[in-house]
């Protein structure tokens, strides 16, 4: 059988001779949201199951949280460097999944443009909130009294 | 399909959830007191309820994920993409059940029990 005996695809349709789906960017970025999905999900395995762990498991668990326990937490860089690791990932990992099921479901562009601002948004006032109160963040506040971790100075 | 469905509600709710937990947690840069008042309202057994699906959804998709990456880059995860996900419902209540009785227990120990 010869190569040309039967007709391309889509060959005779409206959009011959190419078949053209999306033809606005060239770059590489979904290649690059698609891997980083996968990159990030298998470190947020091991930062969140240790955060839930740490949190919910040991000693009195849900019960033990409170001022004392975060300032504890967060006055070893270990944690600092963790709990920052979990936020810039798990915001970036869960607004990129967002944004795919913008992109599938809402098939207006004005839909699609103004939820995705909304996310985009949203997700960028978390981002930076969280890393200002994880790096500004004083264990012993001037005139705090209760739940205050051992190691502050007695007022 | 369905394991797709589900990939989907808990990545979701896991996101809302996220926002909210970084909000709550940034009122530590208001005053202990603001921090501690709010965090106690995570510690009744209607929100331990909450937080014990919160986990059952993270724990899905942490494994369903693992899953989507065996099919992506395993040469025979295609193939096999129907047991690996009994194999992911089944580390899902491995992992569970001893996360529920270790949760709810300081939930509801702590609750009727004192303090």
């Amino acid at each position: 059988m010869s190569t040309d005996s039967i007709a391309a695809p889509r060959s005779n349709s409206a959009q011959s001779p190419k078949y053209k789906r999306n033809k606005a960017s060239h770059s590489s970025f979904e290649m690059f949201a698609w891997l980083f999905m996968r990159l990030s999900g298998v470190v947020l395995i091991v930062l969140i199951f240790g955060h839930l762990f740490v949190n919910l498991m040991v000693g009195d668990g849900i019960h033990a949280i409170d001022f004392g326990f975060v300032a504890g937490k967060w006055s070893d860089p270990f944690w600092q460097v963790w709990d920052l690791a979990m936020l810039w990932l798990a915001i970036l990992h869960g607004t990129n999944g967002v944004r795919t099921i913008i992109n599938d479901y809402a098939e207006r562009d004005g839909t699609r443009m103004t939820l995705k601002t909304i996310l985009y948004v949203a997700s960028a006032v978390i981002i930076v909130l969280g890393t200002l109160v994880v790096f500004t963040f004083d264990p012993c506040p001037p005139g705090a009294v209760i739940d205050l971790p051992s190691f502050c100075p007695v007022p | 399909m369905w394991s797709w469905v589900g990939h989907r509600i808990t990545g979701v709710v896991i996101f809302i959830f996220l926002l909210v937990h970084v909000l709550d947690t940034s009122l530590v840069r208001v005053s202990p007191e603001a921090y501690t008042a709010v965090i106690g309202a995570y510690k009744n057994p209607i929100m331990g309820l909450g937080e014990a699906a919160l986990v059952a959804a993270i724990v899905f998709h942490a494994f369903n994920g693992l899953r989507i990456i065996a099919v992506d880059f395993w040469k025979k995860g295609p193939k096999y993409q129907r047991q690996l996900l009994w194999g992911v419902l089944a580390l899902w209540a491995v992992t569970m059940i001893p996360f529920l009785i270790r949760h709810l227990t300081i939930v509801f120990s702590n609750f009727f029990g004192g303090h």
